[in-house]
């Protein structure tokens, strides 16, 4: 859909970008504001809010009883889910997830997979019987870059996610438990290209007028996801230097941790 | 399956070199109703693709007024894996996938000529062997350029990676699923700007960019197959008068044994006339 407002916006956020300045203020490679709370939703086994700047959202971990994947047989499962809640914003609308929320989601569980920041190996129980890891992002309120606010709280999540035990076949998730072993932590740090300019954690008025997105999640070493979203493209030097910033920027949110 | 080495003596378990292609077989216009399309053959991936549009836009409520919107549905066959993985409707695998075919074109395609319209791209996996997203985009390309869409550039890619502790380009399956990084590209030649880009696993900064530098020149080599099979299309087209024609689009049929000797898509023309076979 097309909002008017949204294209007069749009232009407006073109001009000022091209003119030096963001509408927020900001300096191009500065993030907005973060924070993170963990352990909000005590019944959840893990569970952490994240703001980034407006943007806020809520990470919870349950942990269930599962099947092993077939190809896969001695790995616990992780399922990676993204709900773009219709009260975060006016567009987001009831129904099965659509093509945003999976590719949320999808981005969000590419970095943690890759980095395992959850150690899948340690949530086999037993031949035919592993953890199943579910993992969902609570969008609250969307005022853009839901995937670094979605990310951070989900590795936030994580690192507070208790391991409940198997006695006599049934999941105990009270008394003494430890936590879920987790290895790297991962951190997803997006970057916009509004016209020749790239920014980093493009808000919602900068999303609008976005022509191409770049999301690197890091390790303190390495790359472990990228994605390429939006129509637009980066060319070669440019995703280089911003491999380079990804892990810089990376620093600051993995202190938040 | 236990992981099987992928490579050996230097060479990779198909014998190709780090920065060799597989066998790559392109055909433009094997569909006669579609407006274009294009079938290509990338090892051992059989995908069609196939262009309707710019054609009146439903749902309504995501035509644009500004420009056409370009949206592409790539499928998997539910025969196209050599494991069974079901036949229930859109993955979520797919529906990222088709997002992110979907932004390419949105960029390439001048959709500002057709405000109001949709240009709807079909991607269907017959065949599956590891790389069909980027398969699948480079035949979508040339089927956009068949139906005569016009676009800014004829997009390309292939995937790249880390393989046994190697960087090479275009894996197969089992390097894809046993390699340890992924990165499938997709490049607009005439400006090398990177308009598909993916990665997984854990790579040193180093490791990506070497990667994405040998997909950006292995995909130039694709697109050279691209430009091969519009020309092919073109003479075949201009021979049998059909250039600009009304009605059927003069499409000619899949290849059925394409690649001659190869393993091919034993798909039976109607004999003599191969302008209506796809009914």
């Amino acid at each position: 859909m097309v909002e008017i407002l949204d294209e007069v916006r749009k232009e407006f956020v073109k001009d000022l970008i091209a003119n030096g300045k963001r509408p927020s203020g900001r300096a191009f490679d500065e993030f907005r504001p973060a924070t993170v709370e963990q352990n909000v939703i005590p019944n959840a086994e893990g569970s952490a809010r994240v703001h980034l700047g407006k943007t806020q959202v809520l990470a919870g971990v349950k942990l269930g009883i599962g099947e092993p994947f077939a190809d896969k047989p001695d790995e616990g499962m992780l399922s990676t889910n993204a709900e773009l809640l219709q009260l975060a914003h006016p567009t987001f609308e009831s129904g099965p997830p659509d093509a945003r929320s999976v590719e949320l989601a999808r981005v969000v569980d590419r970095g943690i997979r890759s980095s395992s920041a959850v150690d899948l190996k340690a949530l086999f129980i037993e031949e035919g019987k592993a953890w199943n890891f579910f993992l969902d992002l609570y969008i609250l309120d969307h005022d853009g870059n839901l995937i670094d606010a979605a990310a951070l709280a989900a590795m936030s999540a994580i690192l507070c996610a208790k391991q409940p035990r198997l006695e006599d076949g049934k999941v105990v998730r009270e008394g003494s438990l430890g936590l879920v072993k987790s290895g790297a932590t991962c951190v997803a740090t997006t970057f916009g290209k509004i016209g020749s300019t790239i920014v980093a954690d493009p808000d919602l008025d900068e999303e609008k007028a976005m022509d191409a997105r770049l999301t690197i999640t890091t390790t303190p070493d390495r790359v472990c996801s990228i994605q390429k979203g939006c129509a637009g493209g980066f060319t070669r030097d440019e995703v280089a230097s911003l491999i380079d910033l990804a892990f810089e920027k990376g620093k600051g949110l993995r202190a938040l941790l | 399956m236990d992981k099987p080495k992928l490579i050996v003596d230097g060479k990779r378990m198909d014998g190709r070199a780090m920065d060799e292609l597989r066998p790559i077989l392109i055909k433009a216009g094997v569909l006669n109703k579609a407006d274009g399309s294009a079938y290509i053959e990338w090892g051992k991936n059989k995908v069609l693709a196939a262009v309707y549009g710019p054609r009146e836009c439903i749902p309504k409520h995501d035509e644009n007024p500004y420009k056409a919107l370009v949206r592409c549905t790539y499928r998997m066959s539910p025969f196209c894996s050599l494991e069974e993985h079901g036949r229930r409707g859109p993955s979520r695998r797919g529906t990222e996938i088709s997002k992110l075919i979907s932004n390419v074109f949105d960029t390439v395609v001048m959709a500002e000529h057709f405000p109001k319209t949709a240009i709807d791209i079909f991607v269907e996996v017959l065949q599956a062997d590891g790389g069909t997203r980027v398969a699948g985009l480079t035949a979508a390309a040339v089927a956009l350029a068949d139906a005569g869409i016009p676009m800014k550039d004829v997009v390309c890619g292939v995937a790249a990676g880390k393989i046994d502790g190697e960087i090479a380009v275009d894996f197969g399956k089992y390097e894809d699923n046993f390699g340890e990084s992924d990165i499938p590209v997709a490049v607009s030649p005439r400006t090398g700007e990177l308009l598909l880009l993916q990665m997984d696993g854990m790579l040193t900064k180093d490791e990506v960019m070497r990667s994405v530098d040998m997909a950006i020149s292995a995909s130039m080599k694709v697109h050279e197959l691209q430009v091969a099979a519009l020309k092919e299309r073109y003479a075949e087209k201009e021979k049998s008068g059909a250039l600009g024609g009304e009605g059927d689009n003069g499409g000619g049929s899949l290849p059925s044994d394409a690649g001659g000797g190869r393993q091919g898509m034993a798909l039976q023309p109607v004999p003599g006339d191969a302008g209506e076979s796809a009914r």
